[in-house]
């Protein structure tokens, strides 16, 4: 990975590790995405920030539990107030953001890694790999990436790592199917066979010139899963089988916030759900353009 | 069409069963102890163990208990939970039909409110195109859990127009209990389907047929009906069903947040108590609409748009 290239390059503002993409190929690819595009970055860019550096942003123990303090208000020194707990809300904000959206990063990773390799490989081969292939995704398909995930809490036991599984597992033919389309079309061109004829290998054509050619489709399917993943693995945080119960993340917190919202405290459960919106707006906007992108650079 | 019809069907069966294999094997897979749970954590004679193992056929092969499970599931009977002592089919029965009722108004929700501003914003460039726009990207991005929160805390709690939680009891009292979840429910796929719709219609009106039927002096309110959301239909069709498809397992999150008697909210809860035989069950369920619904689409896709090859290739 040529990681301190692309953060050399990078203007100030402009995410080049947040997004769950090949760094190589989102910095160019900032270029054409207009200014929304451009405003959403910065909004993905600043909640990465916030992924890498909140819980030593976060101006108080996201921890620290004060009972005399349940449900006061915004207070000097404490801006969004105190939870059911008497816990600073900022700081669990700040320091909620990592499992947040670090948990849906390896999930978009995970299944987009998976994804390509299948649709390559599927597309390349074609015949009965393909087939069979297909056969297993459609199996596949039919489960709901909620009722994987509610599978594989009772196998592995409820917690992060089950529902990241669970998530990379129900995107994955997603991706794969939208992905093979395209290395089918790829596959079909005459620098492939050129190439063929040439007597590269197969590995190589892939992995050099068919996979780089689908980068900015790529790129534009990671961004779209990523703000799936992080509405998905909230709600399964949500119902108490993702992130353990009371740990500081923004799933957790709109269900930790319910009993606030029945008695006239919705704080807790507006900030944190008003972060994943918010985040999750930006994601789609900057997916959109870039699958704009993609549409007029594959075809 | 027939042959179409056929070959989808079967791939339906064929696709239902490999999924019923995978959630039988799956809970198999599943760590803990039948007999444990069973006896509530006090240690049983041999002899108690037995009768048990031989109650639940707890010995018999695997395949062999898969094949079990899976007829006596095609007849809706889904095996009796362990830790209730309840058949599951019956506590499936109790809960079926607040799902199915939530999951309805959802719908029609997404059907008439979706599909109306998308059909405004596509045909209506500028300000009201532009206010759809915003809406439903912001919708869009609305967690089913977190619409269902704000509306608690608005509609139910600072003004009271609606209980909090519950099913109700009555018809109407029903209603107004569903009312808030349906919303939450639909949210977010209400944007979608309004997003589809409104670039559907753009992209037929501006079809060469509907400009020469407008230089023709045909009346707007004729073209729309007849050339613009007749064909707009196909897309519009897909994604709805699609939606409605997701709908049975996205219900479980907002029968949770609104303490709903639901299938969903009892599918979790079944999860954290490791009830394997009502997981089996609620999700053998879930798939099953889920899978059908998708066919359904399928096929009414097949119907509406000629252009689709059915695959027989012989015409």
């Amino acid at each position: 990975m040529n990681t301190v290239e692309v953060v050399t390059s990078t203007p100030p503002g402009t995410p080049g590790r947040v997004r769950p993409t090949a760094p190589r190929f989102s910095i160019p690819g900032l270029r054409g995405v207009g200014a929304v595009g451009q405003i959403s970055a910065v909004v993905v860019a600043i909640a990465g920030l916030l992924a890498i550096l909140g819980p030593s942003l976060a101006p108080h123990d996201p921890a620290a539990s004060d009972l005399s303090l349940s449900f006061v208000g915004p207070v000097g020194g404490h801006p969004l107030g105190f939870d059911s707990q008497g816990r600073d809300l900022l700081s669990r904000v700040f320091a909620g953001a990592r499992s947040s959206l670090v948990g849906p990063v390896v999930v978009v990773v995970l299944s987009m890694i998976v994804g390509t390799l299948l649709a390559i490989a599927t597309a390349w081969r074609g015949g009965t790999f393909d087939r069979a292939v297909s056969a297993f995704l459609d199996v596949l398909f039919s489960f709901p990436a909620i009722v994987l995930a509610i599978i594989s809490s009772v196998i592995w036991g409820a917690g992060l790592t089950s529902a990241t599984i669970a998530l990379a597992v129900a995107y994955m033919p997603y991706v794969t199917r939208i992905l093979r389309g395209a290395a089918m079309r790829e596959r079909a061109r005459e620098y492939v066979a050129a190439l063929e004829v040439q007597g590269l290998r197969a590995s190589a054509i892939c992995a050099r010139h068919i996979a780089r050619n689908l980068m900015p489709l790529i790129a534009a399917q990671g961004a779209i899963l990523f703000g799936y993943a992080i509405v998905d693995l909230a709600a399964i945080s949500f119902i108490g089988l993702g992130v353990r119960p009371g740990t500081a993340d923004w799933g957790v917190m709109v269900a930790n916030g319910q009993s606030g919202v029945l008695q006239g405290y919705p704080m807790e459960s507006l900030v944190a759900g008003g972060c994943i919106v918010l985040v999750v707006v930006a994601v789609n906007l900057l997916g959109e353009r870039l699958t704009d992108r993609a549409e007029q650079v594959v075809r | 069409m027939v042959r179409f019809l056929i070959r989808r069907t079967v791939m339906l069966v064929i696709t239902v069963l490999a999924a019923s294999f995978a959630i039988y094997s799956a809970m198999y897979l599943a760590p803990g102890n039948p007999i444990a749970a069973l006896t509530g954590g006090r240690t049983p004679s041999p002899e108690a163990i037995a009768t048990l193992e031989a109650r639940y056929h707890l010995n018999d092969p695997f395949f062999v208990r898969y094949f079990r499970w899976l007829g006596a599931a095609l007849q809706g009977d889904f095996g009796r939970s362990i830790p209730l002592r309840q058949d599951v089919s019956t506590l499936i029965a109790q809960r079926i039909g607040t799902t199915i009722q939530l999951v309805a108004y959802a719908t029609v929700l997404i059907v008439i409110i979706g599909i109306g501003l998308g059909i405004v914003g596509g045909l209506k460039r500028g300000f009201v195109d532009t206010v759809v726009i915003v809406l439903t990207t912001i919708g869009a991005a609305v967690p089913a859990f977190v619409a269902a929160i704000v509306l608690l805390s608005v509609f139910a709690v600072q003004l009271g127009w609606f209980p909090a939680l519950g099913s109700g009891d009555g018809f109407f009292d029903q209603i107004k209990h569903l009312t808030l979840p349906a919303i939450a429910l639909a949210f977010s796929a209400l944007a979608l389907v309004a997003r589809v719709t409104r670039t559907a219609v753009r992209e037929e009106l501006g079809r060469e047929h509907v400009q020469t039927a407008t230089s023709r002096g045909i009346p707007t309110r004729l073209i729309v009906r007849r050339h613009v959301l007749r064909n707009a239909s196909i897309p519009i069709t897909t994604v709805v069903g699609l939606t409605i498809a997701s709908l049975f397992a996205a219900s479980a999150i907002v029968e949770r947040a609104f303490s709903l008697n639901g299938i969903g909210a009892y599918l979790i809860q079944a999860a954290a108590s490791k009830d394997m035989a009502v997981v089996q069950g609620i999700t053998l369920v879930i798939v099953t609409v889920f899978v059908v619904i998708n066919t359904i689409v399928d096929i009414l896709y097949a119907i509406l748009d000629p252009r689709v090859s059915l695959g027989d290739r012989a015409r």
